[in-house]
Formats: C-alpha cells, structure tokens, sequence
C-alpha cells in the first residue's frame, strides 16, 4: 500500500508540450506512473515521446480513462487548467505550477472540496511512493522503497531530507510536497490521516515552515489521533519577521507563524524535532 | 504590495467606499486651496506615522504649506517621505476596524472587524473582534455584512452603512487581487456618516499579471532586492556576514538554520526558486558579490540538472567578477564528483553535505 496514486492510476499531464511537461511526464513514466495522456489546446492529435496529446481534458478521460492530473499551465492560465481537470472527471490533482493568485487557489480548492477532488499544490512537487508511481517534479533517483511517510511543504529541502535517509538505508512509503503557499489543496492533517491508516507506513517525517499556523494544527491533530512515531523539521528558525523568505506562506507576521511556536507544539503532541534537516536520519533511528 | 495610503483610498472610493476629500502632493507650493480644515500626512509605506510627527494638521493653506514642507523629506522609520495626502479633517464620533485578508486555515477570505477601532488591532482583545471566514462558493451576501454590522452594534442608519462597505470591501478585494484591505479607522463621523479614515491595501504579487497597472509602484524593499527581483530571485538581507544561495525557499532556510546551529549568521537569503539552471546560478553569484558578504555559501540540491553544468555557472561567475570571499559550494545531484573537482580548481572550497556546508562557511565567516 501507499497513499494517495499507485501504478494504477492513469495520468494526464496538462501542458505537456512544454520544457517541464514534456521532460517529467518522461520522468514519470521511467519511475513506473501509467502516463496515459498529455493536453495543450491546439496540440490534439500529436504526441510527446509516444504520449497521445489532446486539445481538452475531457477527451483524455473519454479517450483514455485518465482519473489524475498533473499540472504544469502556467500560472495565468492555472486556474482555468485545474476547473477543466475537475469538470473533466479528474479525481486527484496535482497542480505543479507556481506563483498562482491566492484567490485563484482558493477557488480551485473549494470547488475541488464540493466535487470530492483531491488537490496536491498549487506549488508543489508532487507526490512519489517509490515502487509505484510519481505525479510531479521529485527526483526518481533520491527514492527507495520502505515505510517512512514523508509529508512536506518544501520541495528540494524535501530532495534534501528524503536523501539523508534513504541514504541510512530508511526507504519511504509515499513522500508529498503538500507546498508553501498559503492556500493549498491538501495540509498536513489530510496527509497524516492517511498515513495513518496505511499499512505500509511505519513511522512519518513532517517537514514544515514558518508562516501561518498549519503546523500548530497538525501538532494537535497528531496529539489527538496519530499512533505512530513523528520526527519533524521545521524550517526558518533563525528567519527575521516580516520577511517573506521565498514562498508566498512563508513569513512571520504579526508575531505569528514562529518557528519557536511550532516546535514547541511538535514536542507537545511527542514528535522529535530536528534542529537541522541533517538530524532527521538520526531522529528516525531512534524511534 | 503596499499601496500608498492616497492610492489605497483611491482604490476604495472607486469601489464606492466613501473616503474623505483629499489630493496628494510632492511639494508645499503645490497646494492651493483646501476643502476646509485638513490633516497633513506623510505617504510612507511604515506604520507609526502619526507618532514619528508625519501626520499634522493645518486651518489655513499657508499652514497647510508650512506643514507639508515639513513633513515632505522626513525620514519615517528608515523610510523618507517624498509625497504628502492633504485631506479633509473629519469630526469623529467613533472608530470601528473593518477588513479582509486570507484566512489560511479555512482556504477563504476572512472579514475582521471590531469596535475598537484606531488602534493595532493585534492588541484589541480577542473577543472584541469578529473573525468570518467567507464561503468561496457563497461569495459575498448580505447576510455577511448584517453579521459583522451586528457585531458592532451600531444604530441603524449607520449599520446600513457599515453593510454597503463590507458590499464594496469584499469587492474591491476580489477585483483587485487584494491580499489585505483594510480601513483602521472607519470613522463614524458626529453628523452620523460613516467614512474611511485610513486605508492599507496590499495587492498580491501573483496576480500582477492582470493588474499591469500596479507593477511600477515603488516597494518596501533595498536596491539589491528590487535588482533581484527583476531576475526573478527572492532576496532578502539580514544582519549577518554569509551570503547564501539555495534552491528552493525550504533548503534557503533550512541552510540558514544549519549554519547558525555552527555558530554562523547569514546576511544574505538568497533563493534561485525551483531551479538549478546554470545561468540563473552565475546570474545570482554576481548579485551576491555586490551585498559584500564575508563568505558565500552555495547549496543546491540538482533534481534535473547536471552538477558540473552548475559548477560552469559559479565558474563563469568568477571570471567575469572576481570572487574575493571565501566560496564554500555543495552541489547534489549528477556529476557531482566532476563538480567538486572543477571548483576545487578554481580555488573554492567544495562541500559534500549540508552540515559540513554550514560548518565549514561558519568557521570562515568567524575568522
């Protein structure tokens, strides 16, 4: 078991004529995904590397069952992408592409909330369960199969993490870059809950930072509900307020979103925190 | 990005919002007639003008000149005045506080509103402000402006009031992409009219691109930072003497956090985005030498890209300006051995994880 998409689920990549599309629907492929189609309106009837590309996204799910799309529409015509997706049928969604208006994201989630849609994103990386399947930009080669699930709102401080212990021999069950905007399809809690029900999954890594309270939350919702051991980092420690440092979410503001808070409410709920990316090998070893 | 106070009002009365009568000048001769008493106040993007001596009043248009001359090339907080909103003065009943902002946790707009106007409404207390997520799929109806006019229980006609300004405020923050709109304080006027004596309109950055008309406003940000900014990479300066480049806004600051657990202090966050690309690495390396930090720290994590094609990127950097400063550079994914081995040529000092990265930078940058 994994969480979330397996080498089951039949994927349509939107832009996939594109430098990115083009080049991770390839990478996709090569990690075992079912990449059954692209989309690029104007493009219906050709292909990339052997992948049948179509004008809309419907008729990749009549034509080709897709039930998962991958986003890579830049981020005016974001919205539009992801309302297709849905209208289309599409059940679980990654939305890659970043810099997407706050308020289009919140109106991607809320439809896609009321149609039972599963977002990963908007600026995210994805998700991968290694030995299954990959929808998004992770590299393959940082993966090996195990029972970590790993749950981040970073992308390559995720890369980073994921290396660290896979290199000490820890493989993952499925690892999900949730992403660092402020609104975002899918947080911490929905992820935790289903690695908590997952088979596979032995013990989680949150990977989390500063800016808003979603780790607070997740630090109760773990208190309350989760069983398994939690390690977590979370990053921006020594970041000054009032500074957004990179991503949209990521900003002290108005004394709140600290790191300070969120680690103190990791360590509340029992979960180890790193004090460095580094030490999360370390902190898995010991539970 | 902030708007000016004068800009966010005028957002406000183009939605139908009724703001005081005002006009914005940059210099004291430019004012010639004044709708009746005014106050005089500095157009910066800081709060704490009225403490700092920014905003004054004036009876006549020779006071009125005399205060503007004043004002103008004050330094707020860091910040020099260059325009000043003179603007009717009103006489206050009350204050209220109304406005919106992105409610993270319920993915909607949030209306925030409060008696106690006038004041940071961080210090208000919490049961004295309404906090009301709207339902995106609902959008804005009546029945959400009677709720927060409800809350402040005011008499009728002004509640009436209250309501239609919640109307526009809500779309105003749609039409224009606001992040927050905010009116702190919506005066209650002592002839019972209801008007926004300040304004904070901040318009989300994402959605320039269909608000052209916001993209040349000057920001809250230094030269280095708005240099970057052209090249698409986030830049922040801090206090301390390490400037680091990462790859994603995660890694930045995890590579932050690392070398202050050695003893290191970064004055440079540098994030070249989701992106590994060798140009956009030579692009940032030049930036960096220009905040003359003490030492440099490259850390990327390649998730496509070739390691020896970034390593090229910081090399073709160092030929065109030569780096002066100690250079520690871990660079992870393809070809990295061939990388370390370039750069241990050109005279840096090359890393293989994150922790010997940071040690190694923090110990340069405390000799």
């Amino acid at each position: 078991m994994a969480v979330l998409v397996d080498e089951k689920n039949k994927v349509v990549v939107q832009g996939i004529t594109g430098y990115q599309g083009t080049y991770h629907a390839g990478a996709m492929r090569e990690f075992g995904t079912n990449v059954v189609a692209g989309t690029r309106p104007g493009k219906g009837g050709t292909e990339v590397n052997g992948i049948p590309v179509f004008d809309s996204v419907k008729e990749a799910v009549e034509a080709q069952r897709a039930d998962t799309s991958c986003i890579f529409v830049p981020a005016p015509g974001c919205k539009d992408a992801a309302l297709e997706a849905i209208d289309a049928g599409i059940t679980t969604m990654v939305i890659v592409t970043e810099h997407v208006p706050v308020l289009d994201a919140i109106q991607i989630v809320s439809v896609g909330r009321t149609r039972g849609v599963t977002i990963i994103g908007p600026n995210c990386p994805g998700l991968a369960s290694p030995g299954k399947a990959k929808v998004g930009i992770l590299p393959s080669k940082i993966f090996m199969k195990g029972s970590v699930g790993v749950v981040s709102k970073s992308g390559t401080l995720t890369y980073e993490i994921v290396n660290a212990i896979t290199e000490r021999q820890m493989g993952q069950s499925t690892c999900v870059g949730i992403g660092g905007d402020r609104v975002t399809g899918t947080n911490f809690i929905d992820i935790l809950k289903l690695f908590e029900k997952d088979r596979q999954t032995k013990r989680i890594v949150l990977v989390g930072e500063i800016g808003g309270t979603a780790e607070e939350e997740a630090a109760d919702y773990i208190k309350r509900n989760i069983t398994k051991p939690v390690v977590a980092y979370i990053a921006g420690r020594t970041a000054p307020p009032g500074k957004r440092m990179g991503h949209a979410g990521a900003i002290i503001a108005r004394g709140r979103g600290t790191a300070d808070s969120k680690i103190k409410a990791l360590e509340r709920a029992g979960v180890k925190v790193a004090k460095i990316p580094t030490e999360v090998p370390d902190l898995l070893g010991e539970t | 990005m902030k708007l000016f106070e004068y800009m966010a009002k005028a957002v406000l009365r183009k939605h139908g919002i009724p703001v005081p009568d005002g006009f914005v000048v940059s210099s004291a001769d430019q004012i010639r007639k004044i709708p009746g008493p005014v106050m005089v106040k500095a157009q910066v993007l800081i709060g704490g003008r009225g403490k700092a001596g920014g905003i004054k009043p004036a009876e006549s248009v020779d006071e009125a000149r005399k205060v503007a001359a004043a004002i103008l090339g004050m330094n707020i907080r860091g910040y020099t005045t260059k325009e000043v909103l003179v603007e009717q003065r009103l006489d206050v009943a009350r204050e209220l506080y109304l406005g919106i902002t992105i409610d993270r946790s319920n993915r909607s707009l949030l209306f925030m509103a409060s008696p106690d106007g006038g004041m940071d409404i961080e210090s208000v207390a919490e049961d004295r402000i309404l906090m009301l997520p709207v339902d995106p799929l609902i959008g804005y109806e009546p029945f959400v402006g009677r709720r927060v006019a409800s809350f402040l229980r005011l008499p009728p006609e002004q509640s009436s009031q209250v309501e239609s300004i919640c109307h526009h405020l809500y779309q105003l923050t749609v039409n224009e992409d606001a992040e927050l709109a905010e009116i702190n304080p919506l005066v209650i006027t002592k002839d019972g009219r209801v008007i926004a004596g300040d304004a904070k309109v901040t318009i989300d950055p994402d959605a320039l691109f269909r608000h052209r008309e916001y993209e040349s406003l000057p920001e809250d940000i230094t030269p280095l930072e708005q240099k970057a900014k052209q090249l698409d990479i986030a830049f922040v300066q801090l206090d301390g003497n390490i400037g680091v480049i990462a790859n994603g806004a995660g890694l930045t600051m995890a590579t932050l956090d690392s070398i202050n657990t050695f003893g290191g202090k970064a004055g440079v966050f540098l994030d070249l985005g989701g992106t590994d690309d060798p140009e956009k690495v030579k692009k940032a390396v030049l930036l960096m030498t220009e905040a003359n930090p003490k030492v440099i720290l490259l850390n990327i994590f390649g998730g496509i890209t070739k390691c020896d094609t970034v390593a090229k990127g910081v090399i073709e950097a160092n030929q065109e300006k030569k780096i002066t400063v100690p250079f520690v550079a871990r660079i992870k994914g393809v070809n990295e051995e061939i990388a370390r081995d370039m750069l241990k040529n050109e005279g840096m000092i090359p890393a293989s994880g994150l922790s010997e990265a940071a040690e190694l930078a923090s110990k340069e940058s405390l000799r």
